[in-house]
């Protein structure tokens, strides 16, 4: 785990400031703010509902903030056009909570699939073939290459999802969920596959969970999501320690 | 003053649907010209829903025609017309019965298939992970199944007129010991380039219609899986409906031409 100190050093690879974000009454963001750096693992946690998946899906893109302001490598996101954004999009994995895997292709064709459109960040001669086995068995599972989706258990589609992720080798990685659904067992694979990934690629992690193992295992720093905005910094022992009620909650077991 | 309101409310949302649609057929229109095409998923839709509809259009046209012929052959006997039969028969499937009921059955089978497809996609993210990874999905699952199915629809009703015709000729070489050479030799002169043009011409509309339905409604799939049997079942029930539009505007449109 990195230090708090270490981590400050370093640059910010992604900023959000002041994010807001409602869907007709309900307000969902209230003015949200975080900043990750550069090789730090973030975990931002919040109860089911509180906007987790909504800030995170603001700053791919996926949707459009009401305003705030979304800086992530340099780029302000809510300010590129398409095309821009989705070269930008390149260097940023996603997780999903489902995995999000394409059904209708095999593994193989699931880990091609993104760099079809991403010839300049490889060249326009990919060896594509080399690099979904490196992403394969950085998950370990090289065996799977020729299974669909459906052939898979819950534990793998989460593996190849995050081997799809990979392929592209990306400075940021978003986790949405990572562990949900999983068996402890299966989690506690994926929690540690995640760290072996960040150590083997000095990736930033920017994890949105609700599971206080993989935070504690997995955050150098955490934010606490309360009412739509950042409501407590710290690391995990710091929050841990907290006497507000909020905060609290979230530790009870 | 409920019953009103309740009227306006509904109103504006069918406005506001009829905009999303046309902007979504505008968007279909740029992103299909647009470099690079997705030639081997197009050809993959193509496959999917040319080659594997052609049991149900061949199905479907052979009773038809059979169906027709044996209703309408009492009437014509009655009238000593019964060697009409192959010309009426043809020109009123060619212009008519083989183009809406083909594109009908295809509504039911690809527009029902491409909105559950596509919304089952996006209600398990697939689609938001395509648009992550700096893909474009519109141009990936839209584009492609909009133009396969426009352009697999006039070949299906082309092949189910085609059977449909047959069906007819079994019932008059039954019941009238008509040959095969007599029948579809009276078909051809029957028919004119005037009755084949717009009938195919309307079935690229037809075609368009289910494609830009079926993928409007999935790709806008909400709330879960309730969400994609109601896309799947949405897209059957408004292609339908634009399907019969479209034959009336099409209709009209040849008529006027007829007249000049």
């Amino acid at each position: 785990m990195t230090t708090k100190t270490q981590i400050a050093n370093r640059d910010i690879v992604l900023q959000i400031k002041d994010l807001r974000k409602s869907f007709g009454d309900n307000d969902v963001l209230n003015g949200f703010n975080m900043e990750l750096y550069q090789g730090e693992s973030l975990v931002i946690m919040g109860k089911s509902g509180s906007g987790k998946s909504v800030m995170i899906k603001c700053l791919v893109g996926l949707l459009e903030s009401d305003s705030g302001y979304i800086r992530v490598m340099k780029n302000d996101i809510t300010k590129l056009d398409q095309e821009a954004l989705d070269i930008l999009r390149a260097d940023i994995g996603f997780l999903f909570q489902g995995s999000a895997l394409y059904d209708s292709m095999t593994v193989r064709e699931n880990l091609e699939f993104p760099l079809r459109r991403h010839t300049k960040k490889f060249g326009e001669h990919i060896d594509a073939e080399a690099l979904v086995i490196e992403a394969l068995e950085n998950v370990g599972l090289v065996s799977a290459i020729d299974l669909m989706p459906s052939e898979l258990s819950g534990g793998m589609k989460r593996r190849i999802a995050l081997a799809r992720t990979l392929i592209m080798k990306p400075k940021i990685i978003l986790y949405d969920e990572p562990t949900s659904g999983l068996d402890p067992i299966t989690a506690k694979e994926i929690i540690l596959l995640m760290q072996d990934i960040q150590r083997k690629y000095g990736t930033s992690s920017l994890i949105i969970t609700h599971d206080v193992d993989c935070a504690r295992v997995i955050s150098d720093r955490m934010i606490l999501l309360i009412d739509g905005i950042d409501y407590a910094m710290g690391t995990f022992n710091e929050l841990a320690k907290m006497d507000d009620p909020k905060v609290k909650a979230f530790f009870k077991h | 003053m409920i019953g009103l309101r309740q009227i306006k409310s509904q109103l504006i949302n069918f406005f506001i649907e009829v905009g999303e649609i046309s902007y979504f057929t505008k968007r279909f229109f740029i992103e299909v010209f647009k470099r690079p095409f997705e030639t081997k998923e197009f050809l993959r839709q193509c496959y999917q829903m040319g080659n594997r509809s052609l049991l149900l259009v061949g199905i479907t046209g052979f009773i038809i025609g059979l169906v027709l012929t044996l209703q309408t052959r009492p009437t014509l006997m009655e009238f000593g017309a019964v060697s009409w039969m192959p010309s009426m028969v043809s020109i009123s499937i060619v212009r008519e019965i083989g183009p809406i009921i083909t594109a009908l059955v295809c509504a039911g089978r690809i527009g029902s298939g491409i909105g559950a497809e596509l919304g089952s996609m996006r209600v398990t993210e697939q689609i938001d992970a395509m648009e992550v990874s700096g893909t474009n999905p519109f141009k990936y699952l839209v584009a492609t199944r909009v133009l396969a199915v426009t352009l697999m629809l006039p070949l299906l009703v082309l092949f189910g007129d085609a059977i449909a015709l047959f069906g007819s000729y079994l019932v008059e070489n039954l019941k009238g010991n008509v040959s095969f050479l007599l029948y579809f030799n009276k078909v051809f002169d029957a028919l004119e380039f005037g009755d084949i043009l717009p009938a195919t011409i309307k079935s690229f509309f037809f075609g368009l219609a289910i494609g830009i339905v079926g993928c409007y409604k999935g790709y806008n799939c909400k709330k879960g899986t309730e969400g994609v049997g109601k896309a799947a079942n949405t897209a059957v029930v408004l292609s339908s409906l634009l399907l019969f539009i479209i034959d009336f505007i099409a209709v009209f449109v040849t008529d006027i031409f007829y007249d000049l």
